[in-house]
């Protein structure tokens, strides 16, 4: 087992879950309520990853966090080093890449929300912050914690993005996913069968976590 | 007290109503679809006019030829209607409580206290709404609009679920709550008894203001139209309204 992985996948998709949930439940917040006519696109945008092949956007992230562009410049002149092929640049990489698997649980839980309590907050003074705070994120709980799953264990499991933008670099962007890869061009299959049961360990139990905590639809008894 | 002139167009429904409220209650009569909840909702901030002025006391919420449009919050006006839509991870104290954040500690938990009291909810304050009644729902919903002490308390049927022993205690301390009330009612005899005034409107359109009983009795014939309409909805409480027009 590579232990070094093993921790390297855990960090990273305990940093991607984090920064998500800051960003994807005001981003939810926006898409949900906005009457703006960008919210289709914004939505198309945070949709784009579900189908693009993840080496096209392992492709532009690498090119754009590279130091042949002005960002990648500008970051090598502030910290020293370019963030393509570094942990860095790995959790932007997860991040955009596991965007949808925030949005669209808690997009789906704020929708979920009687609007009928939205209106009796707004009407006794509540803020926008103060809605979403006491309001929304109470009642969609579940689509939070659902959000949460998805994007560690889908984080776990990136290959194509992660090989694209970090290489394979021991104990700096060599995750679990990556070392299986290695393991079979090795023929090291009984290593490769180890790390893989991990991964689908770590992907069941997060699935049962998650169902055992849904409610079940109300089904009337035949 | 209050003064609107509201003109708001859904499609094909148009509403352009003028009318004041000099009573501390008063009843909005209509049939379905007549316009009488996008009133309420126009009054209380939640739905924008197309055209419109509202005046309240000396407050001027809303005008649309200004761009003056003061939001929902800050209209110090209550809102309650049919469906209590009470938080359902708070309790009944917390409920109440929710629009008087403001308030030192001290000063909040006695609000709230003299809700409950006024709403004979004491024993009802550590409880979640799942636990409540439909009846004990309302209740809440009602002091939880009084707490912050508004200046006009808007009612969309909210007792309409109710029987009729359950409703009675409830109107009765509302009309001594202190703060004005309009109160949408498809219930004929409801507003045959009350001391306050009526608007009856039909289509998006006003067609009669004043005292409750001057105006059930000077619009007799289209009262018994309107109640046709209401009779097919409820059966039963349009054969009670009906009776109230005989009545009249």
């Amino acid at each position: 087992m590579d232990y070094q992985a093993l921790w390297l996948t855990l960090r990273l998709a305990a940093f991607t879950t984090g920064i998500l949930l800051v960003i994807g439940i005001p981003l939810s917040e926006w898409i949900v309520f906005t009457h703006s006519r960008t919210r289709p696109l914004i939505e198309s945008l945070c949709s784009l990853p579900l189908l693009l092949p993840p080496t096209v956007m392992g492709f532009y992230l690498l090119v754009l966090l590279g130091p042949r562009t002005a960002f990648g410049r500008f970051w090598v002149h502030c910290f020293g080093h370019p963030l393509a092929f570094s942990f860095g640049g790995l959790v932007i990489g997860s991040v955009i890449y596991s965007l949808p698997f925030a949005v669209q649980p808690i997009s789906a839980g704020f929708y979920g929300v009687n609007p009928a309590m939205l209106e009796q907050g707004q009407l006794l003074g509540a803020g926008r912050i103060r809605l979403l705070r006491q309001v929304l994120l109470p009642l969609s709980k579940r689509s939070i914690l659902t959000a949460a799953i998805l994007c560690f264990t889908h984080t776990i499991g990136e290959f194509g993005v992660v090989l694209m933008l970090g290489g394979d670099i021991p104990g700096a962007t060599r995750t679990l996913s990556i070392a299986i890869y290695d393991q079979v061009q090795d023929f090291a299959y009984k290593q490769a069968n180890h790390t893989a049961l991990l991964l689908l360990a770590i992907s069941l139990i997060a699935l049962i976590v998650l169902y055992t905590r849904s409610p079940r639809p109300q089904v009337p008894h035949a | 007290m209050l003064e609107a002139r509201l003109k708001y167009v859904a499609g094909d429904f148009v509403l352009d109503v003028a009318f004041e409220i000099r009573s501390n209650w008063t009843v909005l009569f209509g049939p379905s679809g007549a316009g009488k909840s996008t009133i309420l909702r126009i009054l209380s901030g939640l739905v924008m006019p197309r055209e419109g002025r509202i005046q309240l006391a000396d407050r001027l919420l809303l005008d649309t030829a200004k761009h003056i449009a003061v939001p929902a919050g800050h209209r110090a006006i209550g809102f309650v209607s049919q469906q209590a839509a009470l938080f359902p991870h708070l309790t009944v104290r917390e409920n109440i409580a929710f629009g008087i954040h403001r308030l030192p500690a001290e000063k909040r938990n006695a609000r709230v206290d003299e809700m409950l009291a006024f709403f004979w909810a004491d024993s009802l304050a550590n409880r979640k709404p799942a636990q409540l009644s439909g009846g004990e729902k309302q209740r809440v919903a009602l002091a939880r609009a009084l707490a912050p002490k508004p200046r006009l308390l808007l009612l969309d049927e909210p007792l309409a679920a109710l029987d009729v022993a359950a409703k009675e205690p409830i109107l009765a301390n509302l009309s001594h709550c202190g703060v004005p009330v309009l109160y949408v009612s498809h219930d004929l005899a409801e507003t045959w008894q009350s001391d306050g005034d009526a608007i009856v409107i039909e289509g998006g359109k006003l067609y009669a203001q004043g005292a409750a009983r001057k105006v059930l009795a000077s619009e007799r014939e289209r009262l018994l139209r309107l109640l046709g309409d209401v009779a097919a909805e409820t059966r039963a409480q349009g054969t009670e309204n009906r009776n109230c027009v005989e009545r009249c």
